[in-house]
């Protein structure tokens, strides 16, 4: 029986027998032979066929020697299913927790025996340095809120590798639907740091038009979706993109990121399982980073972590030491590879830890330990840990560091000024957009706004244009 | 083709209370065309004040209806509102190869109401697709899609159960267009049964216009009878905005003829069931025919009632609306939502600001009580709107 009737039969199974009478043969084994007949319809008939085999087994057991053996297994709706006489519970936990794949240790050194993907001098040197300057970029925007000169940012402080690494790996064609802790997959795809000014400052040039919030990025040239606050509502979208993709036979996957407090979302379990039903090619790529805002991973979820939900879901999963940029850079690229050829879903889970605070509206030392942090923070950094194995192969050096952080430290300070001076939107753009076109109850509220704007011209502030 | 337009504006549609098939019954002698507020065929179309634009705008790509060819016009075909719906789907998936649907049970199974039966077997599994469980999900997995370039229409099985979604079409379906700058559009249609059916219990009774009516970005249409049903389906498919498009349980099986041209009507107009002098009455979905019933009484009682069927229920057409009122100086509202909050709560406060002084009376609203909908059938019968009530309200307002 292939694949499409087996999916026929589930879902027609409450139609008559005559439909299943071919199929019934296989439900039937020898030792029903002297039985009363199985029931009629198909479905109800392996239900009844089941039980009444489990007493034919039951009296064949008085009647060892001359009875045919019992079943062994049984094809359930859902597929055939071995028995066991033996109740045994399956585990809330193994023994030992799903290995984590990584390949460079925390002195930059290859451990033995791994199966790393060979990466250029041109592609590692290219992935430190978008990784420094992310860092450069975290640090400067930090403080410019500090400074009060925006009012909200969130930092990807110890996920560099992961920001980066796992653009790396994907193609330009790729969609991604990010949560908000990835601007490095706008950063390497070629967002400008100009751009990324511009976003947070909400002027007439950032592309979301000053609508949405800080780091909300979101760029339809780069493939990337803007981002959306709620939590894991990507999640499906980025399966329905994905299937969109399958509908269109496209040579390309989605991506999406999401956190480990996003996963107890009930989007994330159902983007699952969709993903799974439809064979859709997307990559979920979880930050299991250990906190959501105050949680800790062990208040949001028992269980081995996120990987172990892959199978659950029937999809493919590994889990990966986000801090090691060559273990997530190889994870991403055989997962696209496994995604687009053999049109699946496939789940990474990345573990590392959230250096920074939440976001500048958190101060995490209240509900952490800051040797905590600080060990994290220095120890498990995934820029120095890289930087150290390219230095060793020789491709970068001190001065380079120095020279490459200055450079951006000045670039992205002027594109701050800049972004600060240029103009915000005009007033009257905020009614458009809603729709296509703009409706009449708009039209008339953005006339009524613009009367009352030139009215009271001294109560409302000057700079912004209409 | 002009002249079969004319006869079925004026068309009556009964309510038989017994069995769920409707006959028309056509007012021959009302010549209405100056109200026509369909717009199939050029011609009519352009008489309309346009609203923001929007009805040129869909001239030009919509129509394939040759306005000229009424000379050679076809008796047009009967059809079951549920089917016409179909139909409308079926002509746009034939179109447009980005056009999907996506749903619990809408593939082989057909739909719980038929809607997409047949679909599955002509287009394929992927693109009329079954979905697990999940309302959020498929409404989130249809705005992904609908962001990289497909055109989904997603089913909630009941629109109750849409507010399983609520948090995708508010927070996502309404706002990505906005808040991503104009960079990804939503094009989807999320379309479902809903209202108060024949004893579904409360849970599925709930009328989800009252609830969505807020959320910016989204444009909400009801349809009513098989005609305007296939020309809004059509209408949504090819709008770029998000639209909801509420059918209602007992709307189903509503026979009507419908034209064998392609038609598709325009989201944003009211339709003037039966024009009138005496009183404006205002109203939606399966109300429309407890109007049309209470009209039979009224005219038989000397009163000439002039019924509007406002279809688009976000944004308002206050432009035929208005018009009506200042005919007739008297408003009635009769919805199948709750008192509070409802659709006709919104539309009292826009008449209101918009026409106060072409009112002589103030607005009257019959609406449902603000009760979940009881299972005996009775007590269901008693929470919504009866023809009695719509008579003696308006005998009372043209006091």
């Amino acid at each position: 029986m292939s694949m499409a009737s087996i999916k026929f039969i589930k879902r027609t199974s409450f139609l008559t027998s005559s439909q299943f009478s071919s199929h019934l043969h296989r439900w039937i084994d020898s030792s029903s032979r002297n039985k009363p007949p199985v029931t009629s319809s198909g479905r109800f008939g392996t239900v009844y066929g089941g039980r009444q085999l489990h007493t034919a087994a039951s009296i064949s057991s008085d009647q060892l020697s001359t009875e045919a053996p019992s079943r062994q297994e049984l094809n359930f709706p859902g597929g055939s299913v071995k028995f066991t006489s033996k109740r045994i519970f399956i585990s809330g936990s193994n023994e030992e927790r799903a290995h984590c794949y990584r390949v460079l240790n925390e002195n930059g050194e290859l451990v033995i025996d791994n199966d790393l993907l060979k990466i250029t001098k041109e592609l590692a040197v290219k992935m430190y340095t978008n990784m420094a300057t992310l860092q450069v970029i975290d640090t400067i925007f930090y403080e410019a809120q500090r400074q009060g000169r925006i009012s909200f940012y969130l930092t990807t402080t110890g996920e560099e590798a992961i920001n980066i690494a796992s653009a790396a790996a994907l193609s330009n064609n790729d969609f991604v639907f990010p949560q908000y802790r990835e601007p490095g997959v706008l950063l390497w795809r070629g967002f400008t740091l100009q751009e990324f000014a511009n976003q947070l400052f909400g002027n007439k040039h950032d592309y979301g038009k000053g609508r949405q919030m800080h780091v909300h990025y979101g760029s339809k040239k780069h493939n990337y979706v803007t981002v959306s606050s709620p939590i894991a509502t990507q999640i499906p979208q980025a399966v329905g993109a994905a299937y969109s993709m399958k509908m269109e036979k496209q040579d390309s996957c989605t991506i999406t990121y999401f956190g480990d407090g996003s996963s107890s979302e009930g989007d994330f379990h159902a983007g699952l399982n969709f993903s799974a039903v439809m064979e859709v090619p997307v990559i979920f790529f979880c930050r299991n980073n250990g906190w959501a805002i105050s949680t800790p991973i062990s208040d949001q979820l028992r269980g081995d972590g996120i990987v172990v939900r892959g199978k659950a879901y029937g999809i493919p999963s590994i889990r990966v030491d986000g801090n090691d940029a060559l273990a997530v850079y190889s994870a991403v690229y055989e997962a696209r590879k496994m995604a687009i050829e053999n049109q699946t879903p496939v789940l990474i889970e990345a573990l590392t830890y959230r250096v920074g605070h939440h976001s500048t509206s958190d101060d995490s030392t209240k509900y952490r330990p800051v040797d905590e942090i600080e060990w994290w923070r220095n120890d498990q950094s995934p820029v120095k840990r890289f930087r150290k194995w390219i230095e060793n192969k020789g491709w970068w050096s001190n001065d380079n560091e120095s020279q490459h952080r200055s450079n951006i430290r000045k670039e992205l300070a002027q594109a701050v000024q800049n972004a600060e001076r240029t103009q915000k939107p005009p007033v009257a753009d905020m009614f458009n957009n809603v729709y296509d076109v703009s409706p009449k109850n708009l039209n008339e509220q953005k006339e009524s706004l613009r009367k009352t704007l030139k009215q009271h011209a001294k109560e409302y502030p000057s700079n912004v244009p209409w | 083709m002009a002249s079969s337009i004319i006869q079925r504006i004026g068309a009556a549609t009964s309510f038989d209370t017994n069995n769920n098939y409707f006959h028309r019954r056509s007012f021959s002698g009302r010549q209405s065309s100056f109200v026509v507020v369909r717009s199939d065929g050029a011609n009519i179309t352009t008489r309309l004040k346009p609203n923001g634009g929007r009805t040129h705008h869909l001239v030009t790509n919509a129509v394939a209806t040759k306005p000229h060819t009424s000379a050679a016009s076809k008796p047009g075909h009967e059809i079951l509102l549920f089917d016409a719906l179909r139909e409308g789907l079926e002509e746009e998936m034939d179109r447009d190869p980005r056009v999907c649907i996506m749903g619990e049970d809408v593939g082989h199974y057909g739909g719980s109401y038929k809607v997409t039966k047949g679909l599955a077997p002509k287009y394929g599994d992927l693109r009329v697709l079954d979905t697990p469980i999940a309302e959020n999900a498929f409404t989130g997995m249809g705005i992904g899609a609908a962001m990289t370039g497909l055109r989904p229409i997603i089913e909630g099985m009941n629109m109750g159960f849409l507010l399983l979604a609520f948090n995708q079409i508010s927070n996502n379906c309404g706002m990505l267009h906005y808040t991503s700058g104009g960079q990804f559009k939503i094009p989807v249609v999320i379309r479902g049964p809903g209202g108060v059916g024949r004893q579904l219990g409360a849970e599925h009774s709930q009328r989800l216009e009252s609830y969505f009516q807020s959320i910016p970005g989204i444009q909400m249409v009801a349809c009513s009878t098989p005609y305007n049903a296939k020309g809004l389906m059509k209408a949504a498919i090819r709008s770029d905005n998000p639209v909801i498009l509420f059918e209602h349980v007992l709307l189903y099986n509503l026979k009507e003829t419908i034209p064998d041209e392609e038609y598709v009507l325009n989201l944003e107009e009211a339709e003037m069931v039966r024009p009138g002098q005496h009183v404006t009455i205002l109203t939606y979905s399966r109300m429309r025919y407890h109007v049309m019933q209470a009209a039979k009484t009224l005219v038989n009682k000397g009163y000439d009632p002039e019924v509007i069927d406002i279809r688009s229920l976000k944004p308002f057409d206050l432009h035929t609306i208005g018009n009506s009122v200042k005919k007739t100086h008297r408003v009635l509202i009769v919805e199948e939502c709750m008192r509070t909050g409802g659709i006709g709560a919104s539309l009292t406060a826009a008449i209101n600001e918009n026409f106060h002084d072409y009112l002589d009376a103030p607005i009257v609203c019959l609406s449902s009580q603000d009760v979940p909908t009881p299972y005996a059938g009775t007590l269901e019968e008693w929470t919504v709107v009866q023809p009695p009530q719509i008579v003696a309200a308006v005998e009372q307002l043209c006091q």
